[in-house]
């Protein structure tokens, strides 16, 4: 019955179940046709790359896995995405609710401007995760580690947020992201605003993470996406056109777009 | 093509490209000169301006903080004040009686002239001094009573005594009356603390901005109050809640027109409101703030827009995105990023409705009225409509009075936009 066309024949069929599932997804800016007829599945416990010039859509249908775009006024999403089976553009489910679910990391580094411990406990402490304020400790401890960088900001849980370097920030909104035990993170560019150390931090992070997260991350980088997915999705100008593993999209593209897009010769 | 360029730059003349590309910035040079000269013209200008404006205020103000008085030794005599009721004690004769001691020749007609030296305060100073220690009764006692108007300007060399008789409020035999005082070392200009503990009254001697300025703190207490809450409200829900079409646009334009409407016309508006319809008390800073509340919600409304679009959207999207409502957004962390603005805009909105003078004199709150109000509903003046009404009166000691007050109202708002500047560097934040 469901026919994702590009994607179906290739796709390892039992090794990963499928944490995502978009069918002919239309995003509309106004008059503006932003995203069209994308359908996709995507793995859990993977790291999926999306990829594309810019203005291809890629953030925008990004946004539409966890309704962030909902807080547009004029941007309208049609058709189908389902997380473990579940609509999540039905009306019973509670974008807040999804939020916490389906966490996200923003381009730039975002920090509330307030304490380390506060940044990571604002997310447990709206969804009622810890009852008391040692559960809450851990809590934060926890997220802190998985972000890796609970040995750098140990001493200091009290200082502000805003005061840590960019890739600090950056693993902290990561650990802020994974406070509320989402099963899906969504990232946007999240290193495009880093150095190359910074970066390197952060994939390496992204790679941990993957053990316990459907990961999917927007860059604009095709090294990275080389480096940090396994599976890598091609947008361009609107349109899903290509989706496989990683691998097989950078060595061996089916689509002439892809191909020159990867050889640098569009976007 | 570099054959071209340099061939045809070398036979026009030799430096072509230089002196043509010289000429032009010499040109240009010169206009940012001009510019920065008329820009430094103009600000000098508002400088002088503005200087010669509080030189003029400070320099006939400064007269009113002091207030001349006399030392009299006073004899409290037991028989003209009753017993039952020392209230009704006849303290004029014995002020009178202390003062014409320095005039033991003094014919009856003179008598008159010379007692018109003590302002009528001065029975009313010694009441208030026996009254709160019966024991003077009886005694003789030191008071230091004001003097009247005009030998109060006198003392103050604010009366010209080389101006012909005629031309004088005093002639030649009162100012020799008080030059005996004088030399009799009597007189004293002391700090003129009836200009902030007592309420308006006809003589500027006894005037005082007490009343006004009580008036004024109630009017400004409600403005806020009424304003505040209805303003940042107002703001948030166009600014994160309504939906941009059409209506809210309106809505805007109105704001945007309703900060600019002139302040008589929410006067007009109060008159036929809150005292035509409601029937609210006259001349009380309870209708004066709430009229001032309506010319500050504009401006409140604006400011706490702009303070709100100031906070950056990584900030909300970063509280959506952990999972957070809209309203958790908006007061867990936009509102507090934006308090900051938010007072600033506040502040300002109430210096301008404490200066503000037009709605109050619609409303009546220029009556003239001797005692401070005890609360919001009592009648009252403000700041400005005090000012107003001694700037409005003949007696002399009312014109150094005006600048006075002036000089007391710059001092609140100064220190309005001083907390307010304070406030802004305090708290900004930069992200």
């Amino acid at each position: 019955m469901y026919d994702a066309d590009q994607n179906r024949t290739e796709r390892k069929v039992g090794q990963k179940d499928i944490k995502i599932t978009a069918r002919d997804v239309q995003v509309y800016y106004g008059t503006n046709h932003a995203i069209k007829d994308v359908s996709v599945e995507i793995e859990d416990k993977t790291v999926t790359a999306f990829i594309g010039p810019s203005g291809c859509g890629k953030s925008t249908f990004l946004r539409c896995l966890n309704r962030m775009n909902d807080t547009i006024d004029i941007c309208r999403v049609e058709g189908n995405i389902a997380i473990d089976g579940e609509d999540i553009y039905d009306r019973r489910v509670d974008p807040v609710q999804l939020r916490a679910k389906v966490g996200m990391v923003f381009q730039k580094p975002n920090p509330f401007p307030k304490s380390i411990y506060d940044n990571v406990a604002y997310g447990p402490k709206i969804h009622g995760l810890a009852k008391n304020k040692s559960e809450l400790d851990d809590i934060v401890e926890r997220a802190l580690r998985r972000g890796a960088i609970w040995d750098e900001v140990k001493d200091r849980l009290q200082a502000p947020g805003t005061g840590l370097s960019g890739g600090q920030q950056q693993r902290l909104c990561i650990a802020r992201a994974v406070a509320t035990e989402p099963e899906v993170l969504l990232m946007d560019e999240p290193c495009s605003a880093l150095d190359p150390i910074a970066t390197g931090q952060v994939e390496e992070l992204i790679d941990e993470l993957k053990q316990n997260y459907s990961v999917v991350i927007v860059t604009h980088s095709m090294q990275q996406a080389a480096r940090v997915s396994q599976k890598t999705a091609f947008f361009h100008l609107g349109n899903l056109v290509e989706y496989d593993d990683t691998e097989k999209i950078f060595t061996n593209p089916q689509d002439s777009r892809t191909e020159s897009y990867i050889t640098g010769r569009i976007g | 093509m570099t054959d071209l360029t340099t061939s045809s730059g070398g036979a026009a003349s030799g430096q072509t490209g230089i002196s043509s590309a010289d000429l032009g910035l010499r040109r240009r040079h010169r206009k940012e000169l001009r510019l920065k000269i008329l820009g430094m013209a103009a600000i000098l200008f508002a400088a002088t301006m503005l200087f010669i404006l509080l030189a003029s205020i400070v320099s006939s103000g400064y007269k009113a903080f002091t207030q001349t008085h006399l030392e009299l030794e006073i004899e409290v005599q037991e028989d003209l004040i009753p017993a039952d009721n020392p209230a009704r004690g006849d303290y004029q004769a014995m002020v009178e009686a202390a003062l014409l001691d320095y005039y033991p020749d003094a014919a009856d007609d003179e008598r008159r002239a010379i007692t018109s030296i003590l302002s009528s305060g001065a029975a009313l100073k010694l009441r208030d001094n026996v009254l709160s220690d019966p024991d003077l009764i009886g005694t003789q006692t030191t008071v230091n009573v004001p003097v009247s108007d005009n030998y109060d300007q006198l003392n103050k060399d604010l009366l010209d005594r080389d101006l012909p008789e005629n031309r004088r409020r005093l002639d030649d035999s009162q100012i020799a009356y008080f030059d005996r005082l004088e030399d009799a070392g009597i007189v004293s200009a002391p700090i003129n603390w009836t200009l902030v503990t007592a309420a308006d009254s006809r003589f500027p001697e006894l005037a005082g901005l007490k009343g006004a300025l009580i008036g004024s703190f109630w009017a400004l207490l409600v403005c806020f109050l009424i304003s505040f809450p209805l303003g940042i409200g107002a703001a948030i829900y166009l600014e994160e809640f309504a939906k941009k079409n059409r209506t809210s646009d309106f809505i805007e334009v109105n704001i945007n027109n309703l900060a600019a409407v002139p302040s008589v016309v929410f006067g007009l508006l109060a008159l036929a409101v809150f005292l035509g319809w409601f029937g609210m008390p006259r001349s009380a800073p309870l209708v004066g703030g709430m009229t001032l509340a309506l010319m500050t919600m504009p401006t409140i409304i604006i400011s706490t827009r702009a303070a709100l679009k100031a906070v950056p959207p990584s900030i909300r999207e970063a509280a959506l995105g952990v999972g957070a409502s809209k309203h958790q957004v908006v007061f867990g962390h936009v509102l507090p990023l934006a308090m900051p603005g938010i007072l600033t805009g506040t502040i300002i909105g109430l210096a301008q409705a404490l200066g503000e003078t037009a709605p109050l004199l619609l409303i009546g709150m220029n009556a003239f009225i001797t005692s401070a109000p005890a609360s919001p509903v009592d009648a009252a003046t403000a700041l400005p409509t005090q000012i107003y009404i001694w700037a409005d009166s003949p007696e002399r000691g009312f014109v150094s009075r005006t600048s006075a007050a002036i000089m007391v109202l710059l001092t609140f708002l100064v220190a309005m936009n001083a907390l307010a500047i304070f406030l802004r560097s305090k708290f900004e934040r930069r992200w």
